[in-house]
């Protein structure tokens, strides 16, 4: 196997050179600069917070309101607690690129070996994983979310857990097929008439040469978890209150948008902007990989 | 193809049966938590065993599963603690209404979402295609509480055009319906565009395209005739499985503006622990889903003549 | 039939000096440069090239159709006196499919899958002779007889997937020339069929044109079916014309250095391996942007002179003759190649010595389970069913001997190569391989001696490497796997022989699959191939996918290897060609069965199965100076899920005896020493069959 760790691993190597081709796609270039302003964001968040988040300031400031005691400038104003908005945009990126990724990489994970258990192997294994696939995808993803987390109750472990759960069968699906198509390569069929094992045909010659519909698959997936980590919050089953959650926001500041709009307005471009970096970049990384 | 039908309609009633199953081990599994969601937390221990004991709890789960099926095939399903009444009681009525909301999101973007997703892709890479594109990606991105909170500081309190709650206090109000439909409306239609744009894209690049064009046919039919045919086949798997996500919709919209429609109600029943409700609605979605699956899949095979006739 | 209008002395099509250039991101691709020609009424003209070399955009460009990224940029194409440049889109509607008409390579693709046939044909005389339906179809279906369709009406309302691959072309064939054109341009119309199919569909051309008086632009890459169909000919390369002149002058007199080559790497009837071995042109075709200064050709020429050939693009010249058209040739040199000295032919090499038997493979089966879900096989319960892939085979293989395994698509070739390599295990029979049985033994069971014994050899250079591992590290893998090496440096060094093996750089083992080319590609394969000192290797098509010259350079390779080796060669291919010349030993078979085997000899001369004997007949060969008797096979092949009950060829033979044909399967009868033969016609009157091939004159020593 050393000749294969020796080599940069794949994937990795691949996921650079297609951003450094990305810079060729505009739309790749927006995604990515949304996605990477709102990672700093997330990184720096204790640097870049004017305030705690969970601070009570002055109750149903407007955006650009001076507070006296710290004797600074509430850009954005503040909720109806007197908690600073624009301190809890920030703390909530960090919320949601936290759970987001976790989610979709335990989503991959799962998704990804039972994919290609299905798709390799064929036969029941096929069988009894697409089936199982096919009836959990039947549920109205959301509904499936309420019933998971209204029984066992909201907490972070557990929408990692839901998200897992919904996302991994369509994961699955994809990963089947790619492997399905790439196991009738040539390439394949010599690993066989040389005795590798079907671990190591799934995981160098498929795998890796299934990446780039994946890649561009996950950036979409990504975005749409951060959509249900929004709704659910919003929706008051997200994460426990206190906790700056982007979603959550907007469902504590809901009966008073009609005052003070920017209650709603500010968490709700935050998360927009975010997922439509994931969706830019999706398209761009499919414009590229389209292009040679 | 019979048995093809046959056989989707029995995989129907597998899924269906699995997730009830599911759902009832999940819900019910243990007959004290039962007891303390129906009766309330200050329920006395003996208060609990009384229900329990009169409604069953105490069989074996197996056999109140059966029960507890039989009793939902024949409409039996339980009674809302909350409400206090029958769940088919409000669970109708708020299936109603949401098959209203459903029924003219539908209608509004079928054709706009067609029609664009053709346009674009009939012609990749012209103005035309970039624009849907992007207002696609856009309106993909932005989820149904975002898009509701811009398009009411926009069209509820900003200009003042519309009603802000949809709760139908005073009989049905067709204006109360057009701001959930529009968030409905938005959300779904960049998807069902692009994959549109996307088959349509694809179709005009095949070679039985080129050999319409170089039979010297009008463009016009070549689009007609020979590219819609082929290109519209994905789309109509897509439309019906949106059926799904609206199901998932509607529950954001109705909670949003207050609209008393199956969405809001199973939200209500989870927030609420309304056990039966939940329950009910659940088997609902799921039996609106998987039908709508097997419609796609069925309709599939008969739009595409090269699985019709194999 | 031409519209009286016609000027009959006037040419059909005048294309002068055209320039094509696609326009992609990275730049100008100019893939058609300054191409003149021009085609009288009923003339058939013939453009032959290697892939890339702009074939297709010379055809797509008469009929104005480059897509959004393709444009004219210099040039005229002029179609009956009339610019068509100039041309406004209605007026180019009127032209398309109704005087100028086009058939193309992939039949399957090119008709609308949700369409019926009928639909698609009507409207050509709808549009174009605004025909009413009724009429429409009515010439719809005398059309479909004229291309020998069975059964029209059925066809008419059939969808394409429902009739065979061969039918469809004649389809396509047949939605050509309802327009009743003056110009069929005709893009590999034969390349995806079989060749017993292809010869029909080659031979229902010229038959159609004559009758139609319809002038043709026949592309294609294979210079023998040029010869069975055109007056004239354009070889071109690298997106020029390189020499052109009417087909006697081209293969007789050949004045370019890429025609000499061209001519010099196709397998004949009279080329040996060992006393004339094939050579191939060094090199490959360069990429549209990367062409060098002056003569295109000029970094594979072994006549290029750096001052004459390496500044200016090279002007066409005439070549002065007394007689035809004219013979045009784009070289600087030409007047100092002397044809009949210049074809390149290899030097004399020593037989192989031929070993003990290495492979014994002893009545295998391989069925195939189906799953038929309709109706009808429900109700009568066999809704499993068998694809009988491998019926009965025997035949063996000693060292150092190339046996070839010969036959048309679905045959049941490359199941052979796919028991032996324990991808899939046999239904029946006996494999023995070195004096061990592995029939059923996959290869995950087998040891690594085993595995490194047998190896093989994938037919598509794009599919044979993973496309995510460079070249050394799969090399590597399998030097290791096989357990020749083990120590790092070790296996290094050999992966290094193999790759100087091979003839390839030895840069390339840090390179990924997508940075070689086809042919590069397919060596890498063969090293891989070779990396455990195999006893025998299996080699499926290896040879088909590329083009001819690069294939001439990789079947010699894999020859030297052999000799070197003393490597037992299973070649399995459709090109009979290919395996006359590379063969010692043949194994032909037809729908899972073997019908004739023996020596390179016996097969390829009389007595020959009625099957080998059509085969013989339907392959092109690229030579006038041969003269073959046709025999056109009537039909398509019978579906393998479903073939006859007698003799697997009984529903396609034009020797066919009667009931006993279709009801019994015939029994070898041997012919001298090992030649078998599968027929229920007595040995003596197979025995007075003519021979296929007989050559004119005598061929050129
Ligand atoms: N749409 C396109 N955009 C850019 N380059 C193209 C396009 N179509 C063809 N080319 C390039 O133009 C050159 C000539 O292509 P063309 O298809 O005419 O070759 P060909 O001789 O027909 O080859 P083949 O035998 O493979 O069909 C090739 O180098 C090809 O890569
Ligand atoms: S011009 Fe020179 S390099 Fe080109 S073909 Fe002629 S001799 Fe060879
Ligand atoms: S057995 Fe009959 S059908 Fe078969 S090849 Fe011989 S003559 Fe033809
Ligand atoms: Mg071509």
């Amino acid at each position: 196997m050393t000749d294969i760790s020796k080599a940069p691993t794949p994937s990795a190597l691949s996921a650079l050179r297609s951003i450094a081709i990305l810079r060729e796609s505009w739309i790749g270039m927006i995604g990515t600069g949304l996605i990477l302003f709102w990672v700093f964001v997330a990184l720096f968040a204790p640097l870049l917070a004017p305030h705690d988040p969970l601070a009570i300031l002055q109750p149903f400031a407007k955006p650009g309101t001076f507070h006296v005691k710290s004797g600074t400038t509430l850009w954005l104003g503040t909720d109806n607690l007197g908690r600073d908005i624009l301190s809890r945009v920030i703390w909530g990126a960090r919320t949601v690129l936290i759970y987001a990724p976790l989610a979709t990489v335990c989503a991959y994970a799962v998704g990804i070996i039972m994919g290609l258990a299905a798709g390799y192997h064929r036969g029941w294994w096929d069988t009894v994983l697409s089936r199982i696939g096919d009836i959990i995808l039947s549920f109205p993803v959301l509904v499936l979310y309420i019933i998971v987390i209204a029984t066992f109750g909201a907490s972070g472990f557990n929408i990692v857990i839901a998200i897992t759960f919904a996302s991994a069968p369509g994961i699955m699906r994809i990963v089947r097929g790619l492997a399905l198509d790439l196991r009738n390569r040539d390439y394949v069929a010599a690993s066989q008439t040389r005795g590798e094992t079907s671990f190591y045909i799934m995981v160098v010659e498929i795998l890796p040469n299934a990446r780039g519909p994946l890649i561009v698959d996950a950036c979409v997936r990504l975005g749409y978890v951060i959509i249900t980590i929004g709704v659910l919050g919003f929706l008051g089953l997200g994460l426990p209150p206190p906790k700056p959650d982007w979603g959550g926001m907007v469902n504590e500041a809901r009966g008073m948008a009609m005052i003070f709009p920017h209650m709603t307005i500010i968490p709700c471009v935050a998360i927009s902007s975010l997922v439509l970096g994931f969706n830019l970049l999706a398209d761009g990384l499919r414009e590229v990989s389209l292009r040679d | 193809m019979l048995i093809f039908i046959a056989k989707r309609f029995s995989f129907m009633v597998i899924t269906m049966a699995a997730v009830s199953i599911l759902l009832f081990v999940v819900l019910e599994f243990s007959p004290g938590s039962v007891a303390t969601k129906v009766l309330g937390q200050f329920a006395t221990d003996e208060q609990k065993n009384i229900w329990l004991e009169q409604h069953g709890y105490f069989d074996p789960l197996w056999q109140r599963y059966f029960v507890w099926a039989g009793n939902f095939l024949t409409g039996e399903l339980g009674e809302s603690h909350r409400f206090k009444v029958p769940v088919g009681e409000i669970l109708w009525p708020r299936l109603w209404n949401t098959a209203v909301l459903g029924f003219w999101t539908f209608a509004f973007l079928i054709p706009f979402s067609l029609v664009l997703g053709v346009l674009a892709g009939m012609r990749e890479g012209s103005k035309l295609d970039r624009t849907i594109s992007i207002i696609s990606v856009l309106t993909t991105s932005i989820p149904e509480f975002a898009s509701a909170v811009f398009l009411s500081a926009l069209f509820v309190f900003g200009l003042n055009w519309l009603p802000g709650t949809s709760g139908m206090i005073s009989g049905f109000d067709f204006k109360q319906l057009i701001m959930p439909v529009l968030v409905l409306f938005l959300y779904d239609f960049g998807y069902v565009a692009r994959m549109t744009r996307a088959s349509m894209a694809e179709v005009m690049t095949t070679p039985y395209i080129r050999t319409a064009v170089l039979k010297g046919l009008p463009y016009r039919q070549v689009i007609m005739k020979h590219a819609l045919r082929n290109a519209l086949i994905a789309p109509f798997t897509v439309i019906m499985l949106q059926l799904n996500w609206l199901l998932s919709g509607v529950i954001v919209v109705e909670f949003f503006f207050a609209y008393k429609g199956f969405g809001a109600l199973l939200l209500e029943a989870s927030l609420n622990q309304d056990i039966f409700v939940i329950e009910a609605c659940a088997m609902v979605a799921v039996f609106v889903a998987v039908a709508t699956q097997t419609i796609a899949d069925i309709g599939y095979t008969f739009l595409n003549p090269r699985i019709r006739f194999s | 039939m031409n519209d009286p209008k016609d000027n009959h002395t006037a040419p059909v099509l005048e294309i002068e000096n055209l320039c094509v250039s696609y326009f992609a991101r990275s730049g100008e691709i100019p893939a058609v440069i300054d191409f003149s020609l021009s085609l009288a009424p009923g003339e058939s003209v013939g453009l032959v090239g290697e892939s890339g070399c702009g074939k297709s955009t010379v055809a797509m460009a008469i009929m104005r159709y480059l897509g959004n990224n393709g444009d004219i940029v210099d040039g005229s194409v002029r179609f009956q006196g009339r610019d068509m440049a100039a041309l406004s889109e209605a007026e180019l509607r009127g032209l398309r499919g109704s005087k100028i008409a086009m058939v193309y390579q992939e039949p399957m693709a090119a008709l609308n899958p949700s369409l019926t046939i009928g639909d698609q044909l009507t409207e050509v005389p709808i549009t174009h002779a605004s025909a009413n339906p009724t009429e429409a179809r009515d010439k719809a279906l005398n059309m479909l007889r004229d291309v020998n369709l069975p059964d029209p009406e059925r066809v008419m309302d059939a969808y394409p997937h429902q009739i065979s691959g061969g039918q469809q072309q004649r389809v396509v064939i047949a939605m050509a020339l309802l327009g009743e054109p003056a110009l069929l341009l005709l893009d590999e119309p034969t390349t995806a069929l079989d060749v017993t199919v292809e010869a029909g569909i080659v031979e229902l051309i010229a038959e159609l044109s004559r009758k139609y008086g319809t002038a043709l632009l026949y592309i294609s890459h294979n210079l023998g079916l040029m010869l069975e169909v055109c007056d004239r000919i354009g070889v071109m390369y690298s997106g020029e014309i390189v020499e052109s002149g009417d087909m006697d002058t081209i293969f007789s007199q050949p004045r370019h250095p890429y025609t000499l080559g061209l001519l010099g790497c196709i397998p004949l009837p009279h080329s040996d391996k060992n006393a004339r071995p094939l050579t191939a042109i060094p090199g490959q075709l360069p990429l549209p942007h990367e062409r060098p200064d002056g003569c295109n050709f000029g970094p594979r020429c072994g006549s290029f002179a750096a001052g004459k050939c390496g500044v200016d693009a090279i002007p066409l010249a005439v070549v002065p003759q007394e007689a035809g058209s004219p013979h045009h040739v784009r070289c600087a040199r030409w007047n100092e190649i002397d044809p009949a000295t210049s074809l390149p032919a290899g030097d004399y090499r020593p037989p192989n010595e031929v070993g003990d038997t290495v492979l014994e493979v002893d009545g295998l089966q391989k069925y195939y389970t189906v799953r038929d879900s309709s109706l009808r096989a429900f109700v009568t319960g066999k809704t499993v069913r068998y694809v009988k892939a491998n019926e009965d085979l025997t035949f063996n293989a000693r060292e150092g001997e190339t046996v070839a395994i010969v036959g048309e698509s679905g045959c049941g070739k490359s199941t052979i190569a796919r028991v032996l390599m324990g991808l899939e295990t046999a239904t029946g029979g006996e494999v023995r391989f070195q004096d061990a049985s592995i029939g059923d033994v996959t290869a995950q069971e087998r040891s690594p001696d085993q595995l490194g014994a047998l190896q093989m050899v994938f037919q598509n250079p794009n599919d044979t490497l993973n496309p995510s591992l460079s070249i050394g590290a799969q090399i590597g893998r399998v030097i290791r796997k096989f357990g020749v090496e083990r120590d790092a440096d070790r296996v290094r060094e050999r992966m290094l022989k193999l790759l100087d093996m091979v003839k390839l750089p030895l840069e390339f083992a840090s390179r990924r699959p997508r940075q070689l080319s086809g042919g590069q590609k397919q060596r890498v394969a063969i090293a891989r191939a070779f990396a455990g000192n195999p006893a025998a290797v299996v080699a499926d098509e290896p040879i088909s996918a590329l083009d001819v010259s690069v294939a001439a350079a990789v079947s010699e390779l894999i020859m030297d290897i052999q000799r070197d080796n003393k490597t037992t060669l299973i070649f399995i291919s459709h090109d009979l060609g290919a395996v006359r010349y590379l063969a010692d030993r043949v194994v032909v078979m037809y729908l899972g069965r073997i019908m004739e085997q023996g020596t390179t000899d016996e097969v390829f001369s009389p007595p020959y199965h009625p099957y080998t004997e059509a085969l013989l007949s339907a392959v092109p060969i690229a030579d006038p100076t041969v003269e073959k008797r046709r025999i056109v096979l009537e039909g398509d092949l019978p579906s393998v899920l479903n073939p006859p009950k007698g003799c697997p060829f009984s529903t396609r033979c034009p020797r066919r005896l009667g009931d006993i044909c279709d009801n019994e399967l015939p029994a070898f009868r041997i012919h001298g020493d090992g030649h078998a033969i599968a027929c229920h016609i007595p040995m003596d009157e197979l025995e007075a069959v003519a021979p296929v091939i007989a050559v004119k004159e005598h061929a050129a020593e």
